[in-house]
C-alpha cells in the first residue's frame, strides 16, 4: 500500500464514521435535495458534493432559526445569512425557492445565459442573497461589517456566515476572525461545513485544519461541534445562539460531502461535475425518492 | 493634502452619521478627535487589509459610507480581489484613501512605491479614481465624496504640496479643470493628474520662455475621465503631452490615449507620454530624486516637449537616462 492509498484508507475510516451520523434523511431533507438535483439537471453541471453537505444546516436556519420575510427580503429586522462558500449555492437556491424568495422554476434555468441563478450567487439578482460570493474567504469579513453595523444602530439582527472547510484555508478568514474576536461580536456566528473534502482531496492531506475548534477559540470565539445532518441537534444548538454572550460563535458542523447520494458521498470526484449522464441524474433522483 | 483628507473624514462624520473611518495600522493619535467623539464610527484594525475591505463592504451593505485609509500599495495591490469583488462588484460607496501615491515613499523602496495604483484601480468596473493636486482641492473633493454612488480610490500626495488650485475653478467629480489656457491657435496641451499638474504648470512657464505656448489640463478624476475635455483640447493641438507619477502602462496616459484612439475623427495628434517606464524604481533618496530619474521635474517635462517637437537635440536627456540605470 503506497502513501496515497494509505491516506485514502485512513480517510475512508474517518468518513465512514461521519457517514453513519445522521444518515437517515427525512422527507423534507430528501425533497430539498431533489430540488438541488433539479438545478443540476437544469444546468447540466454544478457542485454536487458541496451542495448536498449543506442541506440540513440551511434547512434548520431557514425553518427554525432565521428571522426572514420572503416577500420583503430587505426587511431591516431580518437576520443576515451569508453563504460564503458560494459554490454550494444550489443548496441555498433550493431553500430560497422552497421559502418563496425565488420561483421554483428558476432552478430549471441554473447557469443558463439569462438566468438569475449562476454557478455562484449574486445579491443583485437573487432575492434573499445578502452578498455575492464565489471567490472564497470573503464572507466572514462582510459579516464582521454587518455585525458592527447592527451594534452601531442598536439593532438586534444576527449575522450568520456559512463557510466551507477548504475555504478557511484562506488567510482573509483568519484576519476576519481576529477582528470579530477583538470586537466581541456576539451577534456574529461562523458556521463551518466540515465535510473533510476540498477540491483537490481530503482536507487532512491538503491543508489539515485540526485542531479546528481550538483555532476558533484561540481567535476569541466560543466554539462547538455538531452533527451537521442531525436536524434535531442543529435546531437545538442554533436556537440557543450565541454560545456565549460576550463573543462571536463558531459552530463546526460535521457533514458528509455528497450526503444523500451514496455513490457521491465522500468522493472528491463529486465535488463538481460539468456534465451528467442521464443515468446519473436518474440514480440521484432514485436515491432521494 | 493627506492631513486635510483625513481631517475632512472627521468633518464629514460630524454632519453625516453614515460616515465611518477605518484605518489599518496608521500613526498613533491619527484622528484622535474623531476617535474620542464618535468611537463607534472610528476603527483601527491592524495590518489586515483583506479583512478591512470586506468589513467596509459589510458596513456599506448596511448603509454606511466607510473611508478606509492605509498606504497606497497595500490598499490596492494587497487586497485587489477584495476591492474588485467586495466593493466594485457590489457597487458600494466605500472610499479608499491611499497614502503615498506614486513615488512619495522613495526612501522606503519599491515595496512602498505606488507606481501602478492608478492603472490597476481604473481597470475595475464601477471604480472611480481621483488624484487631486493640493490640499485646497482635496477639501473641495471631499465635500462631494460622501454622496458619490460608487467606490472611489483617492490617491494622496506627499503632503505640504504647493497650492495651485483656486476656489473659483470649482470642482465636480469627472470634470477636468483648465489650469492654464494657451492663446496660440495650435498650442501644446499638457494633461496631468495629481501633483504632476503643479509640475506641468511650471513646465508651461519654461516652455513659454522658449516661445512655446502650452495649455495645462488637470484631471483630478482619472476615471471617469473627462473625454470631452481631452477631445476638445487635443483637437488642433500641436502635441498632447500626458504626465503622470506612475507607470505609463495602463495609467493616466493610457486613459487619455484610449479616448483619443476611440474618438478622434481627424487623426491622432502628436502624443507624448511621460511617466515611469516598465520597471520597479531602483533608487532611493527623495521623491524629487525619483521625479528627476523619470524626467518628471518641470524643466525635464519642458525639455521632453521641446525635444519631441524638434526644438532641441535629444542627446541631452538620453545621456542622462542611460546614466541613471543600474550597471
Amino acid at each position: 500500500m503506497n502513501m496515497v492509498e494509505a491516506s485514502m484508507a485512513r480517510n475512508a475510516e474517518v468518513l465512514a464514521a461521519d457517514t453513519a451520523i445522521g444518515s437517515e434523511l427525512d422527507e423534507r431533507s430528501k425533497f430539498l435535495r431533489r430540488l438541488i438535483v433539479r438545478g443540476l439537471e437544469g444546468g447540466g453541471r454544478g457542485h454536487v458534493g458541496s451542495s448536498m453537505s449543506l442541506v440540513e444546516i440551511l434547512r434548520v436556519l431557514y425553518d427554525d432559526v432565521l428571522r426572514h420575510r420572503p416577500r420583503e427580503p430587505k426587511w431591516p429586522g431580518r437576520d443576515r445569512m451569508i453563504l460564503s462558500k458560494g459554490h454550494g449555492c444550489l443548496a441555498l437556491y433550493a431553500i430560497l425557492a422552497d421559502k418563496g424568495f425565488i420561483p421554483l422554476a428558476a432552478l430549471d434555468t441554473f447557469c443558463h445565459r439569462d438566468s438569475i441563478l449562476g454557478g455562484h450567487p449574486e445579491s443583485a439578482k437573487i432575492a434573499g442573497v445578502e452578498a455575492s460570493t464565489g471567490s472564497l474567504g470573503h464572507g466572514l469579513s462582510y459579516g464582521v461589517g454587518m455585525a458592527l453595523a447592527q451594534r452601531i444602530q442598536g439593532g438586534d439582527s444576527r449575522v450568520f456566515v456559512l463557510m466551507g472547510d477548504g475555504e478557511i484555508n484562506e488567510g482573509s478568514v483568519w484576519e476576519a476572525a481576529l477582528c470579530a474576536g477583538k470586537h466581541k461580536l456576539a451577534n456574529l456566528i461562523a458556521l463551518i461545513d466540515y465535510n473533510k473534502i476540498q477540491s483537490a482531496g481530503f482536507t487532512r492531506d491538503i491543508q489539515d485544519l485540526e485542531p479546528l475548534g481550538d483555532k476558533w477559540r484561540a481567535f476569541g470565539f466560543a466554539a462547538t461541534e455538531v452533527d451537521g445532518h442531525d436536524v434535531s441537534a442543529l435546531r437545538a444548538l442554533l436556537r440557543r445562539i450565541p454560545l456565549q454572550s460576550d463573543r462571536p460563535s463558531a459552530v463546526i458542523c460535521h457533514t458528509v460531502k455528497g450526503k444523500g447520494i451514496p455513490f457521491a458521498e465522500n468522493d472528491p470526484n463529486w465535488h463538481h461535475k460539468n456534465k451528467f449522464a442521464a443515468s446519473e441524474l436518474a440514480n440521484m433522483y432514485a436515491c432521494l425518492s | 493634502m493627506r492631513v486635510t483628507c483625513q481631517n475632512m473624514v472627521y468633518e464629514l462624520a460630524k454632519e453625516d452619521e453614515r460616515v465611518i473611518f477605518i484605518g489599518s495600522d496608521l500613526s498613533p493619535g491619527l484622528l484622535s478627535g474623531m476617535k474620542r467623539d464618535m468611537p463607534q464610527r472610528y476603527f483601527m484594525e491592524g495590518v489586515t487589509e483583506a479583512n478591512v475591505i470586506g468589513m467596509a463592504a459589510g458596513l456599506a451593505m448596511e448603509g454606511y459610507i466607510p473611508y478606509v485609509n492605509t498606504i497606497a500599495t497595500f490598499i490596492t495591490r494587497r487586497c485587489y480581489e477584495q476591492v474588485a469583488v467586495d466593493l466594485c462588484l457590489h457597487k458600494l460607496p466605500v472610499r479608499l484613501i491611499g497614502n503615498g501615491g506614486g513615488l512619495v515613499y522613495a526612501p522606503l523602496g519599491p515595496t512602498h512605491l505606488a507606481i501602478d495604483d492608478i492603472a490597476i484601480m481604473r481597470a475595475l468596473p464601477h471604480m472611480t479614481v481621483v488624484a487631486v493636486c493640493d490640499a485646497a482641492e482635496m477639501t473641495r473633493f471631499m465635500r462631494q465624496s460622501a454622496d458619490w454612488p460608487f467606490p472611489i480610490y483617492i490617491r494622496l500626495a506627499k503632503g505640504g504640496d504647493p497650492v495651485v488650485s483656486r476656489d473659483e475653478q470649482g470642482f465636480r467629480i469627472g470634470e477636468a479643470i483648465v489650469m492654464r489656457r494657451a492663446r496660440a491657435p495650435r498650442p501644446v496641451v499638457l494633461m496631468a493628474t495629481g501633483v504632476m499638474t503643479t509640475n506641468c504648470l511650471a513646465a508651461a512657464d519654461r516652455l513659454a520662455e522658449s516661445g512655446i505656448e502650452a495649455s495645462v489640463l488637470h484631471f483630478h478624476t482619472v476615471k471617469p475621465l473627462d473625454a470631452k475635455a481631452v477631445l476638445d483640447h487635443a483637437s488642433g493641438a500641436q502635441a498632447v503631452v500626458t504626465v503622470e507619477e506612475g507607470t505609463t502602462i495602463g495609467g493616466f496616459g493610457s486613459a487619455v490615449t484610449d479616448v483619443l484612439v476611440a474618438h478622434s475623427t481627424k487623426g491622432l495628434p502628436k502624443l507624448i507620454r511621460l511617466g515611469v517606464p516598465d520597471e520597479f524604481p531602483h533608487h532611493y533618496g527623495g521623491q524629487d530624486d525619483l521625479w528627476e530619474t523619470y524626467r518628471l521635474m518641470p524643466d525635464q517635462i519642458a525639455t521632453a516637449v521641446m525635444t519631441s517637437l524638434g526644438k532641441i537635440a535629444p542627446d541631452t536627456w538620453k545621456v542622462r537616462e542611460i546614466a541613471s540605470r543600474p550597471a
